[in-house]
């Protein structure tokens, strides 16, 4: 097999491997009632999920990853908040953390 | 094309989304044709796999001679998050069409999941404005990633805090979820876990870890199964 080919066929097996679990709980969980403790269940995972996708990117960095309460997109992050609590507007959370971040990253040199 | 009122929801829930994935696929452009990937190539695997960080590890692990195996086992376990977000989708998406879950599946990510779970939640949200904030990230994130192969070193790096699009998005995306003191405590315990995870293991796994632990903890609280509030509205 050439380059190409492997190549290609590399990305089809990661494309599958992706979309298997995008595609398995949509098609089996979406036709029946769901467990009143799942459907509970399932009602934190967006909470969790995105604190544990958000938290670490803030908090930690370095290869190993280590504790680093200095980075600037930590200190962006708290006026962003308090923004985001304020107004409950997600386009202006958007606009406000870039601008902040540029200042920082411009602060910083 | 006709604008219909449910592309037009789904472009104003979406844009965030679309500015935030401009920088991270051009980048991935930039690394993939240092990598000496072809602009078609790379294109193909945006169509293909359609997930940031999976890509990045996937160039950065062919880059350094990993065998197909290798990447492709190592992009499921990346990739094995979507499989909650899609669960907790699957409450607000019942009794479609298969072709459509199918379609829909394909969009699921860490970004359109959390912009449209939060719209679901919300009311007033069905598959059709979902499925265009999913078709317009799909877009922006292939047409970015081609782009970096050809212009990704000519925008200079930190413009406009662009970077920060994301992270920005996640913040007040968080906040929305935040609707009673437990979910609070949900997103403390999980922050706090996926922390400590992170710094004993390698690659984001610990992202599945600490929403499984955290959820299950949160279920065997004062209140945690009555007092969830599972349908609201």
């Amino acid at each position: 097999m050439n380059q190409e080919s492997l190549l290609l066929l590399t990305f089809a097996g990661m494309g599958a491997v992706t979309y298997l679990p995008r595609w398995l709980p949509l098609h089996y969980l979406s036709e029946k009632r769901l467990p009143r403790w799942f459907e509970s269940w399932l009602d934190f995972i967006p909470a969790a999920i995105l604190s544990a996708l958000l938290l670490p990117s803030l908090v930690t960095g370095g290869q190993p990853r280590s504790l680093d309460f200095t980075k600037p997109e930590l200190i962006v992050a708290l006026p962003t908040l308090l923004f985001a609590l304020k107004t409950k507007s997600l386009g202006g959370t958007v606009l406000v953390g870039m601008v902040l971040f540029w200042f920082a990253g411009m602060l910083a040199g | 094309m006709v604008i219909t009122p449910a592309i037009r929801s789904g472009l104003a829930a979406g844009w965030p989304i679309c500015l935030g994935y401009i920088p991270i696929g051009l980048a991935l452009g930039v690394l993939a044709q240092k990598a000496g990937l072809h602009p078609v190539d790379v294109g193909l695997m945006s169509l293909l796999v359609f997930a940031g960080s999976a890509q990045f590890i996937g160039i950065s692990m062919l880059t350094a001679g990993a065998g197909s195996i290798a990447v492709i086992l190592t992009t499921f376990v990346v990739n094995l998050r979507h499989l909650l977000m899609s669960a907790s989708l699957a409450v607000h998406l019942q009794r479609l069409p298969k072709g459509i879950l199918a379609l829909y599946a394909y969009g699921v990510t860490d970004e359109s999941f959390a912009v449209n779970l939060t719209r679901f939640r919300g009311g007033g949200w069905d598959w059709r404005p979902a499925l265009t904030v999913n078709t317009i990230s799909n877009f922006t994130w292939i047409a970015s990633t081609v782009l970096g192969c050809y212009a990704g070193e000519l925008i200079p790096a930190g413009a406009l805090g662009i970077d920060y699009a994301l992270t920005a998005m996640f913040i007040c995306l968080l906040i929305f979820q935040l609707r009673s003191p437990i979910h609070v405590l949900a997103a403390i315990i999980s922050g706090a876990l996926a922390v400590t995870l992170s710094l004993w293991m390698k690659g984001n796994l610990y992202v599945v870890l600490a929403s499984v632990a955290t959820a299950t903890i949160c279920l065997f609280l004062p209140g945690g199964k009555a007092g969830a509030g599972v349908k609201e509205e």
